[in-house]
């Protein structure tokens, strides 16, 4: 771990995944000894993950004819096509330049990139994992996009948007009933939650990824983010995060029941 | 700018408009006069720079004509966490864990660059370069959203100084 002191703006850095892989790996280290901060953290990586789940749909919708059309020139601008105002244009460029001069001083100048996964402390699919249990798993009214009273649509979807054949494990006789599942924005690709309860309400959510996947076996690999436990492993080309507030020898058996079933499909 | 390149960036526009403003039909409309203004001053785009940061920059720009229009206030509050032009919301006690309503509490210029930075993932430059600020006014003003968001979704009133980490 290096001296240098962990900024407001390394935080904010370290939530957006923009740091440098040695700077990332210094806040993890920090934030595991100041909980509080990691507390805090974990509340902004929740705010992200549910700000895209809340608007991304948006992307998907069929655009209104009048907004369409805007992506031709209205005929009035063709009519001038060519005219162009030369003096409000240097005064963008001019006002660009300053912008940019002042933004290349600061620590940004480090430039943006993917921390290797190896280096982070917690694994990215455990965190990401936990941070999408805190943010749905207690959602009353919603907590979930499709329900389980329609798997075979669920099934069919999520293997549509995943572009992988992909099936929620029964997980009944561990006294977990499947709600439903949902899609959630992953850094590249989409991954799925399942989400299933126990007769006392108590949520486990199952979250599968095929990010960062290739080439890579796993075996169990226990995490802890906050109150919430995180079983995960790398099973072929899929990354499997089971997450719960219960305790860990409970987790473990239903982590084992959902990778049994997942090898022996 | 060709029309492709637009097509893409529509959807875009119409994500951010609509968490920005609350309002599916408004943010609609906010969308249709970005790209009306972007095809007026076409000749001010340079091919090969950066489509999205240019229409993000006109529809922020429209945003604020429409604010000072409206006769609110939008100087810069980075200084104080006040009120100032948040845009309205029925929120209650009952929702307030809600991040959308949550979201609505927010002051306009942090709720800008949480949602460029959140759901647009620019870059913290590109963020200054579309809003026309300093990268130092766009950190502070994500880390006194994002902590605004966290205690308002904690059903906490705003702390008045943010803690600063050593």
């Amino acid at each position: 771990m290096s001296n240098y002191p962990i900024s407001e703006n390394d935080l904010h850095a370290y939530v957006d995944a923009v740091l440098p892989a040695v700077k990332e790996a210094d806040v993890a280290a920090y934030l595991a000894a100041h909980p509080d901060t990691a507390e805090r953290v974990l509340a902004y990586q929740a705010q992200k993950l549910a700000l895209a789940a809340l608007f991304n749909p948006a992307l998907d919708e069929a655009l209104p004819q009048n907004l369409h059309a805007l992506a031709l020139p209205p005929p009035e601008v063709r009519a001038e096509s060519g005219f162009m105002a030369r003096r409000s244009l240097q005064r963008i460029a001019a006002g660009v330049l300053l912008v940019l001069v002042g933004g290349a001083a600061g620590w940004l100048a480090q430039g943006q990139y993917q921390a290797a996964a190896s280096i982070a402390r917690l694994s990215p699919l455990a965190r990401q994992a936990a941070v999408a249990h805190a943010v749905f798993s207690p959602d009353l009214r919603r907590p979930v996009e499709v329900g389980a009273e329609h798997e075979d649509q669920l099934v069919a979807w999520l293997s549509k948007r995943m572009g992988r054949s992909i099936r929620p494990p029964r997980l009944g006789p561990l006294g977990f009933e499947m709600i439903g599942g949902r899609l959630l924005p992953g850094n590249s690709e989409p991954v799925a939650q399942f989400m299933y309860q126990d007769a006392a309400g108590q949520r486990l959510t199952l979250y599968v990824s095929t990010e960062n996947t290739a080439n890579q076996e796993t075996a169990f690999r226990f995490a802890q983010e906050g109150k919430v436990n995180v079983f995960y492993w790398i099973d072929g080309e899929f990354g499997y995060a089971l997450s719960a507030s219960i305790a860990k020898d409970q987790l473990a058996r239903v982590a084992t029941a959902v990778y049994d079933q997942i090898e022996h499909k | 700018m060709d029309s492709s390149a637009i097509l893409v960036e529509i959807p875009r526009l119409r994500r951010y408009a609509r968490a920005l403003l609350g309002n599916r039909a408004a943010a609609d409309d906010l969308v249709q006069d970005t790209l009306e203004r972007a095809w007026a001053r076409f000749g001010q785009w340079r091919a090969g720079s950066d489509l999205r940061a240019w229409l993000f920059s006109i529809m922020h720009n429209l945003r604020v004509d429409q604010l000072r229009r409206r006769g609110a206030a939008t100087q810069a509050i980075d200084d104080d966490d006040g009120l100032l032009s948040t845009r309205p919301t029925q929120s209650d006690a009952l929702e307030v864990r809600d991040i959308e309503s949550a979201l609505g509490q927010l002051p306009d210029e942090q709720r800008e660059v949480l949602l460029l930075v959140s759901l647009e993932e620019m870059s913290y430059a590109d963020v200054a370069l579309t809003l026309a600020i300093p990268v130092g006014t766009v950190m502070s003003r994500l880390s006194r959203g994002r902590e605004r968001l966290r205690m308002i979704m904690a059903g906490q009133p705003p702390a008045a100084r943010l803690r600063v980490v050593r």
